[in-house]
């Protein structure tokens, strides 16, 4: 009888700390940020002594053109910087795919950009962005050619560059994996046929990796909404809105402008657009899988 | 195992391939050696004298001589390192244990409310740390504090530090409990992939031979994802280890990590970039030690992750 009792109180007993860890620094911090949004509430005081004003932040930001501005930054850098990485890694997957010796020494040195720091990918690249010691103007003084005015006028693609560079590697890889997990028959098969290379990718590799690299792009998607670090410190935001994303806009508006409840309304915009990528995700993802299961189905019944 | 010959335009592109992804890595690295009089004079050769003075500037505070270069030990880089040595591996070690409890009972066990938690560590896994920002600052600096008059209270404020009524923020354990947070769904996630491999019959037979649940739990089913704990243990680390949002929200003076001491740094309008790219290297220093020694649980953990996510 206790022995049941036990077991049936296990798995209570395997996830309570988890849960109220979670609980508290995760769930309850969002519950107060949503109740929050709808309050005039700055750091100096706590949040029950806050007037609460309805839906006030949400229609002043929802008509203010320096929010709307960083959105439309939020929104143009996380899409190029996703399509970029999605066709060079997804190339460099497809041309790298071959039996060569010391494939696992590349695919080491290549993740060494996504594990370090972002506060430290920033410093590099503001280095070498640096309009006049930098490594990118001084090469291109030295051939001859005027400088560029990097995280200045194009402050923007600059960034989108620096993205590039730390996150390409983690699609080549995922690419990768998917490629060489693609059933051996069908390109044995194409090949056969008489498939140039060409052919191949096109009509088989591409298709039959699709599941993997839409999953991997909306993860990707999805991660380049939490960019703040590399940003802040190659151009902290500016010049003028140029790359003030919204999670950069957030964190000034809490610290510098002081108005809790403003921030927090943002954060939830933020977070509803984020929510519907992730829902964006899970749909694709149970659709493929019901399609699978659909195939494998037929294929059975054949 | 055999290799293909490829022709040499292949070889030309792997080249490029790694200068490109490492170099920037390098010239930090080289930069780091360097004067800020050859810093900024451009010469970006390879021609200079190295030097360990800007480690010794970064490091002043806990080297046991004094640079001759130093009036005066600005920058407190040891103890910011410490800081983040110490955040960074409490709260890997709580999420791998806490989080392995979980994903394991996620996976084993049928009970009420299973999959209403499967899903919302899901959803979870997605909010950015910026929407944590004012909420986690509003409650921890008025809502999770303990009173000063208190016995637990004077303890905490005694053992981790921190200001008169003792909160959460500034504290070590504020900013761990943040990570912890932040970092159990993604391991929950990763974890369960590998727990699902776990043959049942070895747990049974197990079990038959009279182990209880926590016995079965630590002698068999541990051990046996082993690969998986290692690839969510680096994940985790390296969160802690890089993050500066939260970070730079909930510390004090005296809990200060490296990337708040970096960006503090960085802002500053004469930026000394030799001291700069040396601090910069010794918070990248662990990040790519793991890397060398453990990519294949890196790009393991990686797939697990998002191949079924």
């Amino acid at each position: 009888m206790r022995a049941q009792t036990l077991n049936r109180a296990t798995p209570y007993m395997f996830m309570a700390p988890a849960a109220i860890i979670m609980a508290i620094a995760l769930l309850y911090p969002l519950g107060y940020m949503i109740y929050g949004s709808f309050r005039d509430w700055n750091p100096s005081q706590s949040i029950g002594e806050s007037e609460f004003v309805g839906l006030k932040n949400y229609i002043t930001l929802f008509f203010d053109p320096a929010f709307r501005e960083s959105l439309s930054v939020t929104l143009t850098f996380a899409f190029a910087v996703v399509v970029a990485e999605m066709v060079i890694g997804v190339g460099l997957a497809l041309l790298l795919d071959r039996n060569i010796r010391g494939m696992s020494v590349l695919r080491t040195l290549f993740i060494l950009p996504m594990m370090i720091a972002p506060v430290v990918v920033g410093l590099m690249w503001r280095y070498m962005y640096h309009p006049t010691v930098g490594t990118f103007n001084t090469t291109l003084k030295s051939w001859g050619f005027d400088g560029i005015d990097w995280l200045g006028q194009n402050a923007l693609l600059s960034v989108i560059i620096a993205d590039v560079w730390q996150w390409t590697p983690f699609i080549f890889i995922l690419a990768l994996a998917a490629l060489q997990s693609l059933p051996r028959s069908a390109l044995e098969a194409a090949r056969i046929d008489g498939a140039t290379a060409w052919q191949q990718i096109i009509h088989i590799k591409l298709p039959l990796m699709m599941p993997v690299l839409i999953v991997t792009g909306l993860l990707r998607l999805i991660d380049a909404f939490k960019v703040l670090e590399v940003i802040l410190v190659m151009t902290e935001g500016g010049p003028g809105l140029s790359t003030e994303i919204v999670a950069l806009r957030i964190s000034r508006t809490a610290t510098e402008f002081r108005e809790l409840g403003v921030a927090a309304a943002m954060s939830n915009y933020l977070l509803m657009l984020l929510l519907l990528l992730t829902v964006a995700m899970f749909a694709i993802t149970r659709l493929q899988e019901a399609r699978a299961q659909r195939a494998a189905r037929q294929i059975q019944e054949d | 195992m055999q290799y293909e010959r490829q022709n040499p335009a292949f070889y030309a592109l792997l080249a490029a391939l790694i200068f490109m992804s490492v170099g920037p890595i390098l010239l930090m690295f080289v930069n780091s050696f360097k004067l800020d009089v050859d810093i900024i004079g451009g010469r970006t050769g390879l021609l200079f004298l190295p030097t360990i003075r800007n480690y010794e500037t970064a490091l002043c505070d806990v080297l046991w001589y004094e640079p001759d270069h130093l009036d005066f030990c600005s920058l407190k880089f040891g103890g910011a390192f410490i800081n983040s040595l110490i955040i960074a591996l409490a709260s890997t070690v709580i999420t791998l244990v806490i989080g392995c409890m979980a994903a394991y009972a996620l996976v084993r066990f049928r009970f009420m409310g299973r999959d209403t938690i499967s899903l919302s560590t899901l959803m979870v896994r997605m909010v950015p740390p910026a929407v944590l920002l004012v909420p986690v600052f509003g409650l921890w600096n008025n809502e999770f504090c303990i009173d000063k008059a208190t016995m637990v209270g004077g303890w905490i404020r005694d053992t981790f530090g921190g200001r008169g009524d003792v909160c959460l923020a500034g504290t070590h354990s504020g900013i761990i409990l943040v990570y912890v947070a932040m970092n159990l769904p993604f391991v929950i996630w990763i974890l369960q992939s590998f727990i699902v491999q776990v043959p049942r019959s070895l747990e049974e037979a197990a079990r038959v031979d009279g182990a209880g649940p926590f016995q079965v739990f630590f002698k068999i089913v541990l051990p046996l994802i082993k690969p998986g704990l290692a690839a969510a243990a680096i994940f985790t680390f390296r969160i802690a280890w890089n993050e500066y949002l939260l970070a730079s929200a909930l510390s004090d003076r005296n809990t200060k990590t490296v990337p708040i001491l970096i960006v503090n740094n960085m802002s500053e309008f004469n930026v000394e970039w030799g001291v700069i790219m040396a601090t910069g290297m010794l918070l990248a220093i662990p990040p790519i030690i793991f890397t060398l020694f453990a990519s294949r649980q890196i790009i393991t953990g990686m797939t697990a992750g998002a191949v079924k996510g």
